[in-house]
């Protein structure tokens, strides 16, 4: 019978579909082993072991959630190791897209109604929920990445924000000193004004080498349509484009998309710049060599000492920028395509966190 | 019409048939992916706080709008699949004029509305107008305007926004305080209000119901949608329908965002919420057209969407499990209504089949006593 059929049909489906999901959501909750009491206990357990502190941290991914390659995870690996180091457990929830305010709202207060904190949201679309629930739990520590305090305040906030322009800047200096053709690209992943901090940042830095640069930029997707951060042909198709019109090095703030880039670079014989994480260690090794750099923005860093100062009592409400002085922002040199213009790049670090120059943030 | 217990029970059967059978399949998923199938319906049909109950009812006013708007289009037979680029373009040009306010108070409010219909069913009209002069498929057009609509709102935004520096965010100003849609108390208890356009989703309900069942306009639409041919033979101007028809989805399209835009957001941003005219689709499929069943259907799936949001957190389950959920609930009812249909029809047969039968045996042994 044909209806037997489809239902059959559709149960496979979501049987496979789930089973993908299920994969890289298994681990939702863990603890940490390394708390020297040797015990491996279940999750729930996590709070009664002797030594370990007796709290556990929530976080509040954006769209994506654990295991996209960029944003997310760089968040990931800093609550990953805080919570290794500490010994403390956690929970963690990603937002779906096209979803409501209020659940957003209700996502963080769910886990500030299970007891966790502190509670790091990641990603400036929690920038109005973190707002309005912080006060109603004022002994819970919210970080927000992101969303800065004019935008997000609270006495219990803490606003994780980066410069993304002057480590854009670098990467855009070094494309500018490597091509040959005078002739470089941008991929953003959806054209939003964080991602055009990266594209400012980038054409400023190629402009300060060469001032007659010429720079492609694309954006693969327009709000609020998000998944130009997670559709590598999408990426591969624009960086094709770019290749074939003369650049020969594409930087990309894509997400998820990145890939797609690398893979056009690897076809055409041509360089990409990585985003986010040191995207070197990240791709295959035939891929390896396509990436000549990645601008960090080091979402872990910034995580991670936000756990750590919760741990001890030492953190601060407010802004905490991480730009390229504090280290929360920089370039790779993994692989070494870029060490012999390793001292200009310095120059213009030094430059950059003197104040001698002034990275826009907006193209 | 006479009251028949057994064609009342017949309509309840479907939903009921569809909602265990849904229940069903998705706990056979749940096992196969190994998670706890007890603690995922327990968490879903714990009984909701107050405050979530407030949010069921607000998100269920803004599905019921997007299906009414849909359902429009459906009892027309004609597939508005652009409510989603209709809704999100009028809001953000209505959350615009709203902005300046050009009127006081009660009258921004009106003049917001107003403005937002205009343009959905201006939107909407695109798609009419391409298919009663080009013979264009509404289906294809209104997919094509929604990407459009994307894009134009995407483009607008960055003219139109302010955006405070260093954010992350933009949308458009804020709307003036005098002009936001002051809540209802309605949950005791609960420390948020129903939006109060919840009265309007209502009014358009009922506006929809009188429409089609006591108006000649909504005779012909269903005539129209019923058989195009007998529409014409019949002296409709099926052309003139199918602008009015769409013209009108777009209007109630427009008021999709509105909820939202008046009663919470207060600005069209980057986080305005999006794809609530594809979950339109699925509550008038749900609802089977009905105005009652829209409601229905769309306080079903806010309920869904409410009670999962806490499932990855309390249970370690992905609420992905809702929308595979939700998209089971809107087969089986599809299919359990065509089930239960033939069903009905076939008792109706049977019965017909029968009382013949006695008819003519009757017949024939009063041929015979004769």
């Amino acid at each position: 019978m044909r209806v037997s059929k489809l239902i059959g049909t559709f149960a496979v489906v979501s049987l496979a579909l789930v089973g993908c999901g299920g994969e890289t959501n298994e681990p939702t909750t863990q603890t940490s082993e390394s708390t020297g009491t040797g015990s491996s206990s279940a999750p729930e357990e996590t709070g009664e072991e002797p030594q370990s502190p007796d709290y556990q941290i929530g976080m509040a991914f954006d769209v994506g959630g654990r295991g996209d390659q960029s944003f997310n995870d760089a968040a990931a690996a800093g609550l990953d190791r805080a919570a290794e180091e500490l010994g403390v457990g956690f929970q963690e929830a990603a937002a779906e897209t096209g979803e409501a305010e209020t659940q957003r709202e209700e996502r963080l207060r769910t886990l500030a109604d299970a007891g966790f904190n502190p509670i790091i949201a990641v990603g400036f679309a929690y920038g109005a929920s973190v707002a309005l629930v912080a006060p109603e739990y004022p002994d819970v520590q919210f970080a927000i990445v992101d969303s800065d305090a004019a935008s997000t305040p609270g006495d219990n906030v803490t606003n994780l924000i980066f410069a993304e322009e002057q480590g854009s800047f670098l990467v855009g200096a070094a494309a500018a000193l490597k091509s040959e053709a005078g002739h470089i690209g941008f991929v953003g992943g959806v054209e939003v004004p964080l991602i055009q901090k990266f594209q400012a940042g980038y054409a400023a830095g190629a402009q300060a080498v060469n001032p007659d640069i010429t720079i492609d930029v694309t954006y693969l997707t327009q709000p609020p349509d998000f998944s130009g951060f997670a559709d590598p042909a999408k990426g591969r198709t624009a960086a094709e484009g770019m290749y074939q019109g003369g650049a020969d090095i594409v930087y990309q703030a894509a997400g998820g998309s990145g890939g797609g880039v690398f893979e056009a670079a690897a076809a055409a014989g041509a360089f990409a710049i990585g985003v986010d994480s040191d995207q070197y260690n990240l791709v295959a090794p035939e891929i390896q060599p396509v990436i000549i750099t990645s601008m960090l923005k080091k979402v872990d860093v910034a995580v991670y000492d936000f756990i750590i100062a919760v741990n001890e009592g030492t953190v601060e409400s407010g802004d905490v920028i991480f730009d390229l002085e504090a280290d929360g922002v920089g370039y790779s040199t993994t692989g070494g395509a870029i060490d012999d213009i390793s001292a200009d790049l310095e120059a213009f670090k030094e430059q950059i966190i003197s104040g001698e120059i002034e990275v826009p943030t907006t193209p | 019409m006479q009251f028949d217990p057994r064609r009342v029970a017949l309509t309840l059967a479907a939903p009921v048939l569809a909602l265990v059978a849904a229940v069903a399949i998705a706990s056979l998923v749940l096992a196969a992916a190994g998670d706890p199938v007890i603690e995922v319906w327990r968490t879903i049909l714990q009984p909701p706080k107050p405050r979530n109950v407030v949010n069921i009812i607000n998100s269920a006013s803004v599905l019921y709008l997007s299906g009414l708007a849909v359902a429009i289009g459906f009892r027309m037979n004609l597939f508005n699949i652009g409510v989603d680029g209709q809704y999100r373009l009028a809001a953000f040009v209505a959350a615009v004029v709203a902005a300046q306010g050009w009127l006081p108070g009660v009258l921004n409010i009106v003049l917001t509305i107003v403005v937002a219909m205009l343009v959905g069913a201006m939107w909407a009209g695109v798609a009419a107008i391409l298919k009663v002069t080009r013979g264009v498929s509404e289906v294809i057009s209104t997919i094509m305007l929604n990407a459009i609509a994307t894009a134009l709102v995407a483009y607008l935004l960055r003219k139109a926004s302010v955006q405070v520096a260093g954010s992350n965010n933009i949308g458009t100003a804020p709307i003036p305080e005098d002009s936001r849609m002051p809540g209802i108390a309605l949950i005791p208890g609960a420390p948020n209000e129903v939006y109060g356009f919840v009265v309007v989703a209502i009014a358009a309900g009922i506006a929809y119901s009188v429409l089609l069942s006591r108006t000649t306009f909504g005779f012909n639409l269903r005539a129209t949608g019923r058989s195009e041919s007998a529409a014409v033979a019949s002296g409709i101007d099926v052309k003139r329908m199918v602008v009015i028809a769409m013209l009108i989805s777009g209007g109630v399209a427009g008021l999709v965002g509105m909820p939202l835009l008046l009663g919470s957001a207060y600005s069209y941003g980057l986080t305005f919420q999006s794809g609530l005219g594809f979950a339109g689709i699925a509550v008038a499929l749900l609802g089977r057209n009905n105005p009652v069943g829209i409601a229905i259907g769309a306080l079903l799936f806010s309920y869904l969407n409410e009670q999962s949001n806490p499932l990855q957190i309390l249970v370690g389950v992905s609420d992905d499990i809702v929308k595979i959920v939700q998209g089971i609930v809107v087969l089986t009812v599809v299919i359990a209504y065509e089930v239960v249909r033939r069903y009905g029809v076939a008792q109706e047969q049977r019965k017909v089949a029968r009382e013949l039968a006695n008819q003519r045996r009757r017949d024939s042994e009063e041929v015979s006593a004769a």
